[in-house]
C-alpha cells in the first residue's frame, strides 16, 4: 500500500472538502483498490489528540515509514519568522517546523492546492505579514519553505497539485500514477504541476468556444457568451483540463457563466485588475492566448466579427438561447 | 488539578486545540484555542469591492458558498439591488445544498466515528455501530460519500462548481438553469431523498418531520433500520440527550424564507433580533486589545506576544451575552416542535444538535424541490448591480453550522474594512473581558475527563460542527 500523510495549514480545508467529491467511485474505495491508504488525515483518521501526535512523531523520526507527505494549506512563517501563525494544536511547535521534518522524511511530497504550492491569498496581503509562502515556490519564484533545492526522497520536487480549490480528479489520479508507475520530474511541468491536468488549458473543451470563435461575447453576467471580452475570463491562458473533465458531475466555472480566474496559476490571487473585468488597451484585451501573435489575434478577431452569425450575436448577450440553429429541410 | 492539551483536535473542519482543568476526573474549566490565524480581513482591506466575491470564498472550503452568499448580500444592499425571484430561488438552492451536504458529512465523517472507539466495545450497539462508521473503513463510507459527491452534482448545474464559486452575484445567479437541466436537477434531489430516507433515516422525510417530541422519537427510533435512529440507541445508552449544555441562548439570521431570523431564550421565549447589538471582544485573543467594538467598526490587529490570550477567535457577544448558533438554534428559533421539545427537556445537548440537523436534512429538501419547481426558465437570473463609490453594506445569512455575517465598508470602489463573525467565532469564543468563558467553553464543564475517561468530550466538541477556518478568518 502506498501510505498517505495528510497535514493541514494556512488555508481553506476546501481540497479536501473537493478530494470527498471524487466521482465516479466512493473516494475510500477509489483509493484503497488503487493500493493508496492515509496513513492520517485530519479530517477523516479516528486518532485524534496524542494518538495522532504520536503518529506524526513518528513519522517526523523515521519509525513509521510512510510514502507521500500531502500538505494542504500555505506556510504560515510569520511573525517574525516565529510560525506562530500556525502552532500545532497540542503540540505548540510551529507547522512549518513539522512540514520541514516529515518532507525530509517522506518519499515524495505534494503541494495539494494552490495556496500550498504557491502562497496564495494568505500571502497577498500588503507587505505579507503572515509571511506566508508556498512549500517550494513564492509565488512563481522557487523558493519556499523548502528551498529551491529540495529534492524528497524519491528524487522529485515538490509536486504542485495546484488549484483553488483542486479538482479531487487531479488528485487521485497523480497518486494512482505515482501507484502505477512513480513520477518523474518528465511528468510535472515548469512549475511542478501534473502535466496529467496541466498539459491542457481550461479553454480547451469550453461550451462557449463557438462564442469564442467569432468574438461574440457577454456583456454582464449570466449571459451565454464568451467571457474572455469583458468579464475576466483566463481560460485561454490557464493550465488545467476543467473543460474536459467536469467539476461536481456537469460543471465548470465556464458553465456556471463566471470567468476562470486561473486558480491554477502561480500568483492567481493578485491579477492587478477586477477579477471579473477584463483588463484592456485601445479596446483589446491585454491578457490574450500566450501562444499566438497578438497581431494574428486581432485580425481574426476583427474577421470573425464580422461573420458572426446572428444566433450566435444575439444569443452571446441573453441568458438563454433566443435564436435556435437553423434546421434544414432535407436535401437542401 | 492537571491540565490536559486536547489536540491536534481532528475531525473538525481546521485546527482545533481544548485546554482542560480536571479535578477528580471531571473537567472544572475549559479554554478552547484555535491556533491557526489567516488574516482575511487584512487581505480585503484595499482590494476594490466586487472582487470580494472571488476572495471570500477562500476563507472556508466546507462553506465556501455561505461565505459567497454573505458577501453578495452585503454588495447588494451596498447597490441597492434585489434578485429577481430565479436568482433567489437558484441562490436558495446553492445554499440549501452546501447546507444539507455539510450535515451529511459532519454526521458520517467527522460525529460518528468517535462511537466506533474500542472504549466502547461491550455496548449492545457497538458492533453494529463499528460496522458502519469506523473512519474510513466503516460500510457507511461509500455509500455516504456516494450520496454526498452525487448532492453536489446540483452545485456543478447551478453554480459551476463546488467549493469556490462565482456564481452568486449581488444581483442574483451568473447561472441561469435551462428547462432541460432543471428536470436533471430535480432528479438528483430525489437521488438524494431516497438516499436520505433509505440509509440515514430509515423512514419517509415527511415522516420523520412530523415526530414532535423526544418521547416520540424514542418511539419512532426503536429497531428502526438507518443510521441515525442507530446513533439515537447509542445516545441515549450514553445519556447524551443530557450533555453538552452551553448557555442554552440561540441565535439564528433566519434562512431560505423558511426560517426566521431571531433570539431564543429559556426565560423570554423568541425575540426579534437585532444585529446592532453585536460586538466582539478581543480580551483572551492574540489580537490588539480595546472596548468591545461592533463589527462595523470593528478592527483586527495582530498583538502575538499578549499576556493572557490563548486563541486567535474574537469573542462574539450578543447584547454583552453568549449565544450559541447552528442548526439547533435556527430550528428553536423557527419554533419546530421536537428541536423546542428537546430543548426543553435538558437545554441544548448533543443530541439535540445532531437530532437538529436531520430535522433539517427533513423540512429542508421537501423545500428545494419545491423551490426548483419554482424556477421558470427563460426569466431572468440576474440584475446588473452597479454599486456605489462609498457606502456600507451588512451580509447575514446561514451557514450548516450558524450564523454567518460580513460587515463591510467601501471608499473610492476599494474595501476599507471587511469584519466577519463565523458561527464558530459565536460557540468557540474564547472569554470575553468580564471572563465569561464561550458556549464550548460551558458545555465541557463538569464532563469526565483525564485517564480511562470514556470519549464524551470528542462527542460534545464534534456536536457543535466546528469549523475552525472560518472562526480565524
Amino acid at each position: 500500500m502506498l501510505k498517505v500523510l495528510w497535514l493541514q495549514s494556512g488555508g481553506c480545508g476546501g481540497c479536501t472538502q473537493s478530494l470527498l467529491c471524487a466521482e465516479p467511485r466512493p473516494l475510500f474505495d477509489e483509493l484503497r483498490d488503487a493500493g493508496i491508504d492515509f496513513l492520517w488525515h485530519p479530517a477523516l483518521s479516528v486518532e485524534s489528540g496524542d494518538e495522532a501526535l504520536g503518529i506524526l512523531e513518528a513519522c517526523a523520526d523515521g519509525r513509521q515509514a510512510f510514502d507521500v507527505l500531502c500538505i494542504e494549506g500555505a506556510m504560515l512563517r510569520g511573525p517574525n519568522g516565529s510560525g506562530k501563525f500556525h502552532l500545532m494544536a497540542g503540540d505548540g511547535r510551529p507547522l512549518t517546523d513539522w512540514v520541514a521534518r516529515l518532507a525530509a522524511r517522506a518519499r515524495w511530497v505534494f503541494a495539494i492546492g494552490s495556496c500550498t504550492a504557491y502562497g496564495g491569498l494568505s500571502a497577498t496581503t500588503p507587505g505579507n505579514p503572515l509571511e506566508a509562502c508556498g512549500l517550494q515556490y513564492d509565488g512563481d519564484t522557487p523558493g519556499g519553505l523548502l528551498g529551491a533545492a529540495f529534492r524528497s526522497a524519491g528524487g522529485l520536487p515538490v509536486v504542485n497539485i495546484a488549484g483553488c480549490p483542486t479538482h479531487p480528479g487531479w488528485i487521485v489520479d497523480t497518486l494512482e500514477k505515482l501507484a502505477l508507475d512513480g513520477l518523474s520530474a518528465a511528468d510535472l511541468d515548469e512549475v511542478g504541476r501534473p502535466l496529467l491536468y496541466a498539459d491542457q488549458l481550461v479553454h480547451h473543451g469550453c461550451a462557449r468556444n463557438e462564442y469564442y470563435e467569432f468574438k461574440a461575447s457577454a456583456e454582464k453576467h449570466s449571459d451565454l457568451g464568451c467571457l474572455m471580452e469583458n468579464l475576466g475570463c483566463k481560460g485561454t491562458q490557464a493550465h488545467a483540463d476543467c473543460n474536459l473533465r467536469p467539476w461536481n458531475g456537469n460543471g465548470s466555472c465556464l458553465k456556471g457563466g463566471f470567468a476562470c480566474i486561473a486558480c491554477t496559476e502561480p500568483g492567481f490571487e493578485s491579477p492587478g485588475h477586477a477579477f471579473q473585468e477584463t483588463p484592456k488597451l485601445a479596446g483589446i484585451p491585454i491578457g490574450l492566448p500566450t501562444d499566438m501573435p497578438k497581431a494574428w489575434f486581432v485580425a481574426l478577431a476583427a474577421l470573425s466579427k464580422s461573420a458572426t452569425p446572428k444566433r450566435v450575436r444575439d444569443n452571446a448577450v441573453a441568458d438563454h438561447p433566443v435564436v435556435r440553429p437553423a434546421v434544414r429541410k432535407q436535401g437542401k | 488539578m492537571t491540565r490536559i492539551q486536547l489536540g491536534p483536535f481532528n475531525r473538525v473542519e481546521g485546527d482545533l486545540e481544548v485546554s482542560l482543568d480536571v479535578e477528580a476526573g471531571q473537567i472544572a474549566a475549559a479554554r478552547v484555542n484555535s491556533p491557526l490565524f489567516r488574516g482575511f480581513e487584512q487581505v480585503l482591506v484595499g482590494r476594490l469591492a466586487e472582487d470580494a466575491l472571488a476572495i471570500v470564498p477562500r476563507i472556508c472550503g466546507i462553506c465556501s458558498v455561505a461565505q459567497s452568499a454573505a458577501a453578495a448580500s452585503a454588495l447588494a444592499e451596498l447597490a441597492g439591488v434585489t434578485p429577481p425571484p430565479n436568482g433567489v430561488l437558484a441562490r436558495q438552492l446553492i445554499q440549501a445544498t452546501e447546507n444539507l451536504a455539510d450535515h451529511l458529512t459532519h454526521f458520517y465523517l467527522f460525529f460518528m466515528p468517535d462511537f466506533a472507539r474500542p472504549a466502547y466495545a461491550g455496548r449492545p450497539w457497538y458492533d453494529e455501530l463499528a460496522a458502519r462508521f469506523t473512519a474510513t473503513r466503516g460500510t457507511a463510507g461509500g455509500p455516504m460519500l456516494q450520496a454526498r459527491a452525487r448532492f453536489f452534482n446540483l452545485i456543478g448545474f447551478l453554480a459551476g462548481r463546488w467549493p469556490h464559486t462565482l456564481a452568486l452575484q449581488p444581483g442574483g445567479s451568473t447561472k441561469a438553469l435551462s428547462a432541460a437541466e432543471r428536470i436533471r436537477v430535480l432528479a438528483l434531489l430525489r437521488e438524494f431523498r431516497a438516499f436520505v430516507e433509505g440509509t440515514l433515516l430509515g423512514d419517509s422525510l415527511e415522516a420523520f418531520a412530523a415526530v414532535d417530541s423526544w418521547g416520540q422519537m424514542q418511539a419512532w427510533a426503536a429497531g428502526r433500520p438507518g443510521d441515525f435512529p442507530l446513533f439515537l440507541r447509542a445516545a441515549t445508552d450514553l445519556g447524551l440527550e443530557r450533555l453538552g449544555r452551553a448557555t442554552d441562548r440561540f441565535l439564528s439570521y433566519g434562512a431560505y424564507g423558511l426560517f426566521p431570523a431571531g433570539l431564543w431564550r429559556p426565560e423570554q421565549g423568541l425575540a426579534t433580533l437585532d444585529a446592532g447589538r453585536i460586538t466582539e471582544d478581543t480580551r483572551h485573543a492574540w489580537l490588539a486589545d480595546g472596548q468591545p467594538l461592533p463589527p462595523a467598526a470593528g478592527e483586527t490587529v495582530v498583538n502575538a506576544e499578549k499576556a493572557d490570550a490563548y486563541t486567535w477567535c474574537k469573542a462574539p457577544r450578543y447584547a454583552g451575552q453568549v449565544v450559541e448558533t447552528g442548526a439547533l438554534a435556527r430550528q428553536l428559533v423557527a419554533g419546530q416542535a421536537l428541536a423546542s421539545d428537546l430543548v426543553a427537556r435538558h437545554g441544548g445537548s448533543v443530541t439535540a444538535r445532531v437530532s437538529a440537523r436531520m430535522i433539517e436534512l427533513a423540512t429542508v429538501l421537501p423545500a428545494m424541490e419545491q423551490w426548483v419547481r419554482a424556477i421558470v426558465p427563460g426569466e431572468p437570473f440576474c440584475l446588473p448591480a452597479p454599486l456605489p463609490e462609498s457606502g456600507e453594506g451588512i451580509g447575514l445569512v446561514e451557514a450548516a453550522r450558524g450564523s454567518l455575517g460580513h460587515w463591510l465598508s467601501i471608499r473610492r470602489g476599494r474595501i476599507e474594512r471587511y469584519q466577519i463573525i463565523a458561527p464558530t467565532t459565536w460557540n468557540f469564543s474564547p472569554r470575553d473581558r468580564d471572563a465569561t468563558p464561550g458556549p464550548l467553553e460551558q458545555a465541557l464543564i463538569g464532563l469526565p475527563a483525564g485517564d480511562g475517561a470514556p470519549p464524551t468530550v470528542q462527542h460534545v466538541v464534534r456536536s457543535f460542527d466546528p469549523c475552525m477556518v472560518c472562526t480565524v478568518h
